[in-house]
């Protein structure tokens, strides 16, 4: 009883803290631009494929991680100044769209260099798991959890210390009063976007040795990390995090429970039961309507 | 005389007709036609959701979901149950708008695009469940689905037909249907537009909080019209289901709302023969891409950015733009 629970409590809790980090991505785009960046989940597939890619070639763990972070920061870089950035004056609902053209293409991409197969990752430590009343911890979980507490931790650090990271925040609270301030926002909208690969990239490859990974997953992770920060209140950085560890919990709850066929089902739910009876979210709260 | 005719509202309906009626001489075989009426019939379902982003400003992630449950709704009822074609689809219009009000009504209360979070999640639940119930639905492998009857006249891709003592085959007689059905949903939003309705939707796009000071149940038309755009996309998944006579949930998938929805802003959100074009462009792009193979994908979300980075406002009002302004310059020369 108690085992099959922490089994699912497990599950739950190390897809939810990957659910986080992509509502975290999500979230900070859409602060800074209002964007909701459905492009976001190709980063996840571009850090765990890079990496494997890279490995397999025989380059060393580490070097091959930090060198698929790097690339899928470029690419949040390059997704910013090339397509975002040149449609100014665009609705964003076009913006959107321009998101969905780049996830697509950067899929396309994928799907000619690393081909339509699964990629199994090695686990970063040992592959034995390990035993907890009877349930079965992946030792890669606790790669993933570490790995997720301290990348928020860094980020709230990034927000509340450092000057670019202010100015970020500064830049999402009211665009024009930042440039009046001297801020460059566009530089700060690029920062935002390199950001959000990092953050999409760590989390592709911390999962990917659960996971798998293949050039075509990023679309469902995508969404779901969007469900999250939905359900914690899109914008809020609190909201994401716990909006990403609640959907993997009911989810894997629901899973083991209920059917696993409805597994799917359960985020979508969630969203509905959130926008009928709390629609800011979780931690939306605060969020002010300008008119 | 002339020049009051093309102002008129009718005069795209008029040059959309001729269009339909001249297209048939450049269709060599029945696959042109399988084509075309397959584009009419997927404009018809964007002309309908058009009418919620180009006029409600609000956009649906879901509209597949709305387009596959009616699809399934007449291929269970025909099929497994024996019914007619009208009342299925009738029946199934009046079940996929009571989910739209259900869903609409609480939700387009507020401010932002939280109807796109809540269609997306309908779309994939709905989707989830056409998958699962196997016993109803054949789960993802699909179900064959009986050919149109109306008043027990049987339309099928396979049969042969007369019209006015000419001789024609089933995919022709289709393609009448899907043009007459097309014309219809066109004139029936160019009217809605410019009815009371209308207005009062645009009103609320341009401003909302505008349009509810002057009075305007800004909720309550954004949900009627959100309503009036599901019932577009169950009847036009309806006729789908019949024309193709075969259907699996990947007419509810995520990817076929992400195509409603591009087809749209692509052909230019508010413009009701743009959102045609846009469809007519989008089924036409992986035709004209196959022969990249591989490259498809690539070549198909570049040409998506593109686009939109260039025409933000889509490829119609982009290009009647650039038309009348070379008009009025040449007009101006001449002067």
């Amino acid at each position: 009883m108690l085992a099959e629970f922490l089994q699912y409590l497990f599950t739950g809790i190390t897809i939810g803290a990957t659910y986080a980090l992509i509502a975290l991505g999500f979230t900070l785009i859409y602060n800074a631009s209002h964007v909701i960046n459905f492009a976001q989940g190709e980063f996840l597939m571009i850090g765990g494929m890079a990496t494997v890619s890279l490995t397999a070639m025989g380059v060393p763990m580490v070097i091959a991680v930090v060198l698929a972070v790097i690339l899928a920061g470029v690419l949040g870089i390059a997704l910013q100044r090339f397509a975002i950035a040149p449609a100014k004056q665009a609705d964003v609902v076009t913006l959107i769209i321009i998101t969905i053209g780049a996830s697509i293409f950067i899929r396309g991409i994928a799907q000619v260099v690393w081909g339509k197969e699964y990629h199994v990752m090695q686990n970063f430590s040992t592959d034995q798991p390990i035993q907890v009343f009877g349930a079965v911890l992946n030792s890669q979980s606790l790669w993933v959890l570490g790995i997720g507490a301290v990348m928020v931790v860094a980020l709230v650090l990034f927000f509340t210390k450092t000057l670019i990271g202010k100015a970020i925040l500064a830049t999402s609270m009211n665009k024009e009063a930042a440039r009046l301030v001297g801020i460059r926002t566009q530089m700060v909208l690029m920062l935002a976007f390199m950001v959000s690969a990092l953050l999409g990239s760590v989390a592709g490859i911390v999962v990917a040795p659960i996971t798998f990974t293949s050039y075509d997953i990023g679309i469902i992770l995508g969404l779901k990390g969007f469900v999250a920060a939905a359900i914690g209140g899109l914008g809020s950085g609190v909201g994401a995090v716990v909006g990403g560890l609640a959907l993997g919990i009911v989810e894997a709850m629901a899973a083991g429970y209920i059917s696993s066929d409805y597994k799917d089902a359960v985020a979508f739910s969630m969203i509905l039961l959130v926008l009928f009876f709390m629609p800011r979210g979780l931690f939306g709260a605060k969020v002010v309507e300008r008119v | 005389m002339l020049n009051r005719f093309m102002q008129s509202r009718l005069r795209g309906l008029v040059i959309l007709a001729l269009i339909l009626i001249i297209l048939p001489a450049f269709l060599g075989n029945p696959f042109h036609y399988e084509l075309v009426i397959q584009m009419a019939i997927i404009a018809a379902t964007v002309v309908g959701l058009n009418l919620l982003v180009g006029f409600a400003g609000q956009i649906s992630l879901g509209h597949a979901g709305f387009f596959g449950l009616g699809a399934y709704f007449t291929g269970i009822a025909t099929g497994t149950y024996g019914w007619s074609s009208l009342p299925a689809l009738v029946v199934g219009a009046v079940v996929v708008g009571t989910i739209a009000w259900l869903v609409g009504r609480p939700i387009l209360r507020l401010k932002g695009h939280y109807l796109s979070m809540a269609t997306l999640a309908v779309g994939f639940i709905i989707a989830i469940i056409l998958n699962n119930e196997r016993a109803i639905t054949g789960g993802p492998d699909g179900m064959p689905v009986p050919a149109l009857d109306l008043f027990g006249w049987e339309l099928s891709t396979f049969g042969r037909y007369s019209l006015f003592g000419i001789e024609i085959s089933g995919v022709q007689a289709w393609y009448i249907l899907a043009s007459v059905v097309l014309l219809a949903a066109v004139w029936f939003a160019l009217n809605l537009i410019e009815s009371p309705i209308g207005r009062a939707l645009r009103s609320v796009h341009g401003s909302e909080v505008a349009a509810s000071v002057v009075g305007v149940d800004t909720a309550k038309y954004k949900s009627l019209v959100f309503v009036i755009s599901a019932i577009y996309a169950s009847v036009m998944g309806g006729l789908y289901a019949h024309f193709q006579g075969f259907i699996t949930p990947a007419v509810a998938s995520f990817e076929f709302s992400i195509l409603f929805i591009t087809m749209v802003v692509l052909g230019g959100m508010g413009s009701t023969f743009g959102v045609i074009l846009g469809a007519v462009v989008l089924k036409l792009l992986p035709q004209v891409l196959a022969d990249f193979q591989e490259l498809e994908t690539v070549m198909f979300g570049l040409i998506l950015m593109l686009t939109m980075i260039f025409m933000p406002k889509g490829l119609l009002p982009t290009l009647t733009a650039a038309v009348s302004k070379r008009m009025r310059k040449k007009a101006g020369g001449e002067a």
